[in-house]
């Protein structure tokens, strides 16, 4: 047996894999919270899993970090077999939760001593690993502190800093991002930016199309528990159409003929919703944009706004998928795709 | 496509933790229970101040009524309170593990390489802390309103052991507790529930004697009974001391016997 696990382990480096899943199944009862999901991510690079709430990104990552076990298909990490050799594998990651995990009552000091210490750093070594990433993390003034005294982002950067001790090859960034505020967002991504660059391979999940084109190379969308693409974030993109042009008419009841004047005219990518009022439609280039404009304008529609934005979840999957996500959460901008 | 069969084999032999490691975290984890004891000084409330009130409210309260002298009550009362304080900080033990569970720290550990049992062992030892804590206040503050050990030091140690031997079995139900109910405040809830009728079914408060049949039929087996007899013999030196202290070793193995597994089960289900 440990032969085979050694065999995968030189296989996984030659590919240069630092994860590799196939057919990972995880039920709960009748539910598939993880239907057959296939992805790698290459080693240095950052691979985000995109998908809405109860997509299954939160089972993987648990998956990933032997949290709980796969009803069916194997799962490798840094060559390590999540089933065979967890403890291994633990030594391998590191894991930052959607609910930042570290213990209220503890200072952020004491929160990273301690890790390091179950990590089996020498005493001597635990603290100064600890004192080093509390400068890192901008928590030296806090470090005495404890840790419920902390705001979101210092938290957040916090339990960022307790997955770091170790110096894991592949970090889970599980949603980092999720109901912080746009500074603090930044803070974190920035440190992420940081680990990438010192070679760390980093699996992240999200619910935002920006939070992936910001962090990652690669992307891979998942839906009720199934890849339903995956590729470059560039490639993703184009399919996409990496912007969307928001278009507000005067008169809110033109919006379909808008949409129908474009659709006629070969733009089938238009949608709109009644009730913010906007027209949408996903652009690849000037050209594009001209040509909305063009078209709008040249039917005479009277529009009291326009702005561009990054896809929403929504309008991936619909592109995608042709279809919205079926998150019961994150309010949909398309309703009534055209088309 | 089951790949339970495919699970075991490899994991033993290298990725083997080894004693030195386990000593190392279960020492670094049980740091982190004194540490949060210290950040939550109101934590040690029953360990501190429970023992003091109970032998206050019941030596001054209910003593002259009960054995007809505060005197011979308080030599009567204090060595089942130390069987008392035992369970009732073992008891705690399922509340601090209920805690880690729903605060996200747990899946922290669980995601380094440790031993689970370093968790629980740690949350023993802490446990224990507190408990040699509390029965030296309680036994420090009875003898500074009159109470007076009637034998020697080694006796004080043995009722000592046996309190936490019997404290160290209920653990094991604590954390069962701990790890099926919710919330923190619902396994506060059930352990109150089955401590009030097992301390005060039991003859650490009052002689069985006088009570009626049915409910002296649930004293003689409740093994708190045992554990204040045999406390009682140790310290003052009267009645026979080998029986109860069987009874409570008796009780002590069956309960870890049965306990132990099924909360190790669901410790390793849940991890």
């Amino acid at each position: 047996m440990t032969r085979i696990a050694t065999a995968r382990n030189d296989r996984g480096s030659a590919a240069g894999n630092a994860v590799e899943v196939h057919g990972i199944v995880k039920h709960y009862g009748a539910t598939k919270a993880l239907d057959g999901v296939d992805l790698t991510v290459q080693e240095g690079t950052v691979l985000g899993v995109l998908g809405p709430n109860g997509a299954g990104k939160t089972t993987l990552v648990r998956v990933l970090s032997t949290l709980i076990k796969p009803d069916a298909g194997t799962a490798f990490v840094g060559g390590y077999d999540v089933l065979r050799q967890p403890k291994q594998l633990r030594r391998t990651i590191g894991l930052t939760g959607q609910y930042a995990s570290v213990d209220e009552l503890l200072s952020g000091y004491e929160n990273l001593y301690l890790i390091g210490r179950l990590l089996d750093l020498p005493r001597r070594e635990a603290k100064a690993r600890a004192t080093e990433l509390l400068e890192r993390f901008s928590l030296t003034e806090a470090a005495k502190r404890p840790a419920k005294t902390y705001s979101g982002g210092m938290r957040r950067r916090l339990d960022l800093a307790a997955s770091m001790i170790g110096r894991p090859r592949v970090l889970y960034l599980d949603e980092p991002t999720t109901g912080l505020d746009p500074r603090t967002r930044n803070e974190v991504w920035d440190e992420v930016q940081r680990m990438v660059a010192e070679g760390t391979t980093v699996l992240l999940t999200t619910q935002y199309m920006e939070e992936a084109e910001q962090l990652a190379d690669e992307l891979t969308v998942i839906d009720r528990g199934r890849v339903i693409a995956n590729g470059l974030v560039a490639d993703l993109k184009a399919k996409v159409g990496g912007q969307t042009l928001q278009v507000r008419p005067v008169d809110p009841g033109e919006l379909p003929r808008m949409a129908r004047c474009l659709h006629d005219t070969g733009i089938t990518t238009a949608t709109y919703s009644a009730d913010t009022g906007l027209l949408a439609v996903p652009i690849t280039g000037e050209e594009q944009l001209t040509a909305v404009i063009g078209v709008l304008g040249g039917h005479g529609f009277a529009i009291a706004g326009i702005d561009t934005k990054v896809p929403s979840l929504d309008e991936v999957f619909l592109a995608i998928t042709g279809k919205p996500a079926s998150a019961d959460a994150a309010p949909s901008l398309v309703k009534e795709p055209v088309a | 496509m089951t790949t339970a069969t495919l699970a075991p084999a490899v994991r033993a032999e290298d990725s083997r933790i080894g004693l030195a490691g386990t000593l190392r975290h279960v020492g670094a984890l049980t740091r982190r229970n004194l540490m949060r004891i210290k950040a939550d000084p109101e934590s040690m409330f029953d360990a501190v101040l429970m023992p003091i009130i109970f032998t206050v409210l019941f030596v001054y309260v209910f003593g002259g009524a009960m054995a007809g002298s505060q005197d011979d009550y308080r030599q009567y009362l204090v060595p089942g309170l130390l069987g008392q304080t035992g369970l009732t900080l073992a008891m705690a033990v399922g509340t601090g593990l209920n805690t880690d569970f729903q605060t996200g720290v747990m899946d922290r550990f669980r995601t380094l390489p440790i031993g689970r049992a370093s968790v629980l062992l740690s949350k023993i030892v802490a446990e224990t802390l507190r408990g040699l804590l509390s029965f030296a206040i309680l036994i420090g503050f009875a003898m500074c309103i009159g109470f007076e050990v009637r034998t020697g030091p080694l006796e004080v140690l043995a009722t000592i052991g046996l309190a936490l031997l019997f404290g160290m079995s209920i653990v094991w139900i604590s954390m069962l507790l701990g790890m099926a109910l919710r919330s923190a405040q619902a396994v506060q809830g059930v352990a109150m529930l089955v401590l009030m009728p097992m301390q005060f079914g039991s003859s650490i408060f009052a002689r069985t004697d006088t009570m009626p049949g049915w409910l002296q039929s649930f004293t003689k087996i409740n093994p708190l009974s045992a554990l204040a007899d045999a406390s009682r013999a140790l310290l003052n030196g009267e009645g026979a001391v080998a029986h109860p202290v069987m009874i409570v070793l008796v009780w002590s193995a069956a309960v870890t016997a049965v306990f132990a597994p099924l909360a190790v089960a669901r410790f390793r289900k849940r991890t």
